[in-house]
């Protein structure tokens, strides 16, 4: 009767040149990409940057315009999706409302004719904390049940692939953190393959072994959340996983150890690792919890950049740290996270300060200067610095969201 | 003591308030109220004490007594059982015909066609447009196309569908193609309210879950528009079984197809047996409450979301 068998692992995935075209416009765009079995893959990247697309060719809701789709080796870009050994946990849940918790978890087994589909379903339903709630209808639950429902109907089946659509999203800040951990020990016990599609990239940074950050139909970046946040190739990346300073510069010479980086007058080091361009202008890039905040100008030190000096347009404080704002003539506005060690801000706004990083934190970005007009920055000194505070704030705003 | 002063008023205010509401609503009510009393309630009493009548004494032809002659009941029971049974047969075929041919239609109206809204809107309208031409004609239309000179009729005969003597008009089967032919909007448009409210996004997670395109229709679809069923078959079977139209041998029927409305009609209108007539139409109305009680019970739909 069992017309299929529980996966014993989690199964690779594999894109190999797939493209999606809807009438009008290119989803997606050549893309290739590996999933190892067993990892907790995130694919990160803001609305509309082909990531639900992605995973919807994976799970075969849609079929793609070009290359091919391959699971655990087999390809099943031809396959229909009740043919695929991939479940879905989908953003809006899509519980079927005419049955019980039971029974839709209950649904895949079914449908594979897998033995004693009711006991599985209770037992995937202990895993979720929710075997009480069995014999409910969805509408009667929670938000937050639903969401857990969803993951035991997916999870109960055991699939070599386990496709996650922003599942998290309708969730408050609370939930979602538990849920999240929740998430990561149902995968490290049942040792799927987890394919999570999703936007916030705190989410995806605390929950992934490995990022794909996506725009505009490509990958612009993969790796550990770590190496991605450290050492972030391209500017997309730089400023949509966290912020990052940006400043634009010209190559004046390239070390062994460090390239030396002409920016308004001042010379930058960069680890020569941590770039890749050698010649020509170049982005180079900082954290703003990188950099440090002084009152007076800092001693020359070849481990250290420095600048300044500047004048801070803005302090904000958030509790565990306080972000200043400020615009050092040449580099635009920098942001700076500062921990608060003492207690509230060091500086008031208007005053003159100096700031300075370590030589190992700088990075060097892929792109070209030509292609990012957000760093053409004019550096109008004529503007008052109420108007300059204003123009600044307005541009960390737009940053963040 | 100025908060226990205050206390009884605060109280009463609100209280006051949903009486008057309620009040208000009573009012509104009013010509609802006199309205269903006058024209539903008085008829129905009127129809329940007619249908207990005796023929009055060395009285006229259509001429009775009130009194509590029971036995009307047997009486009509015994002579139009046959319409009676046929009533609900052909009432219940043209159900199930019209389900059948409506399920898709609106399907392809309320889920196909849900990009396009215009095409949509637009079928929903040739859905309803032969409302705009009264009934008797429309059927009358159909008489004179399945007439025994017709070339539908010619053509059955020759594909020996019909034998040489046969006709369509005046058989059962002819009842039921006009049962159905009337009774097709009235079933798609309850099929496309529920239809056109299913999540797409549900069919997905059906085929996500091993399900093949006909297991979720059945598992799925099909549970989810049982509501657009029954309103649809009630509005379908409900006046199907009350029709006289389509049975009446001046439209599609003939005396051998005739249904329980055609024997109210002939012993109101003709033979003036008001009493027997009085009877028959509770025995429908009964037979029918019945039915639907039964009907919508079993499918449950109480329980649907």
């Amino acid at each position: 009767m069992a017309r299929a068998a529980f996966a014993d692992s989690g199964a690779d995935l594999q894109l190999i040149g797939v493209r999606k075209e809807f009438p009008g416009f290119t989803a997606i765009d050549d893309l290739d990409l590996t999933i190892p079995a067993g990892s907790f893959f995130a694919l990160l990247g803001p609305s509309g940057c082909g990531k639900t697309t992605t995973l919807r060719l994976v799970a075969g809701l849609e079929s793609a315009t070009a290359g091919s789709i391959l699971i655990g080796g087999k390809d099943v870009t031809r396959e229909k999706a009740h043919q695929r050994p991939v479940n879905t946990v989908f953003q809006s849940y899509a519980l079927f409302p005419h049955m019980t918790v039971l029974e839709n978890v209950a649904f895949g087994l079914r449908r594979r004719g897998i033995g004693d589909p009711v006991a599985k379903a209770h037992e995937a339903l202990k895993l979720v904390e929710l075997d009480h709630v069995s014999s409910r209808k969805p509408a009667q639950l929670s938000g937050g049940q639903q969401q857990r429902v969803a993951l035991a109907r997916a999870v109960v089946n055991r699939p070599a692939l386990l496709l996650l659509d922003e599942p998290l999203g309708a969730l408050d800040l609370k939930l979602r953190r538990q849920m999240q951990l929740e998430l990561k020990t149902i995968q490290g016990e049942v040792g799927l393959t987890f394919l999570h599609v999703t936007h916030d990239q705190e989410e995806a940074m605390t929950m992934a072994d490995t990022v794909a950050v996506m725009n505009k139909g490509r990958i612009e970046q993969l790796g550990a959340p770590e190496e991605l946040y450290e050492l972030p190739r391209t500017a997309f990346v730089a400023t949509f996983l966290g912020q990052s300073n940006l400043f634009a510069g010209e190559i004046v010479s390239a070390g062994d150890d460090v390239v030396a980086i002409d920016v308004a007058g001042r010379r930058i080091a960069v680890p020569t690792s941590r770039t890749r361009r050698r010649s020509g202008r170049v982005v180079l890039g900082v954290r703003p919890e990188k950099l440090l905040l002084h009152t007076t100008a800092p001693d020359y030190d070849s481990t250290v950049n420095s600048i300044g000096p500047g004048r801070v347009l803005d302090v904000s404080f958030s509790g565990v740290s306080t972000s200043y704002l400020v615009a050092v003539p040449g580099f635009g506005t920098v942001t700076v996270f500062a921990q608060n060690m003492v207690f509230g801000p060091v500086v008031t706004v208007g005053a003159e300060v100096w700031l300075s990083w370590r030589v190992e934190h700088g990075f060097g970005l892929d792109d070209d200067p030509a292609d990012l007009p957000q760093l053409a920055l004019d550096s109008d000194s004529e503007a008052s610095l109420d108007e300059q505070r204003h123009r600044a704030v307005l541009a960390a705003t737009d940053a963040e969201l | 003591m100025a908060i226990a002063a205050f206390a009884p008023t605060t109280a009463g205010a609100p209280q006051g308030e949903t009486k008057r509401g309620g009040r208000t609503a009573l009012f509104l009510l009013i010509p609802c109220i006199a309205y269903l009393a006058l024209f539903f309630l008085a008829p129905l009493i009127s129809l329940v004490l007619t249908s207990f009548q005796a023929p009055r004494l060395y009285g006229d032809i259509g001429q009775y007594d009130y009194a509590f002659r029971w036995e009307n009941y047997a009486d009509v029971i015994g002579e139009y059982w046959p319409q009676i049974l046929r009533s609900f047969g052909c009432a219940l075929a043209a159900t199930v015909i019209a389900l059948i041919i409506s399920y898709p239609l609106a399907y392809f109206i309320g889920v196909t066609m849900r990009r396009y809204s215009l095409a949509q809107s637009l079928l929903l309208v040739l859905v309803v447009a032969p409302f705009f031409i009264s009934f008797l004609l429309r059927t009358l239309a159909w008489k004179q196309i399945l007439s025994n000179e017709s070339p539908i009729v010619h053509a059955l005969q020759a594909v020996s569908l019909l034998g040489p003597g046969e006709y369509f008009i005046g058989s059962p089967a002819a009842v039921i193609f006009g049962l159905v032919y009337n009774f097709v909007p009235f079933m798609t448009l309850p099929l496309y309210a529920s239809l056109e409210r299913l999540d797409s996004r549900l069919l997905e997670a059906g085929s996500d879950l091993y399900a093949n395109a006909f297991t979720t229709f059945r598992t799925v679809t099909l549970p989810l528009s049982i509501p657009g069923i029954v309103s649809g078959t009630l509005l379908t079977f409900i006046p199907a079984a009350g029709d006289y139209i389509n049975a009446s041998r001046d439209f599609l029927g003939s005396p051998d197809t005739s249904m329980l409305g055609n024997a109210v009609e002939a012993n109101f209108l003709v033979l003036q047996n008001f009493p027997a007539a009085a009877a028959l139409s509770i025995i429908l109305m009964g037979a029918i409450l019945i039915l639907v009680a039964v009907y919508v019970r079993r499918s449950g739909t109480d329980e649907l979301v």
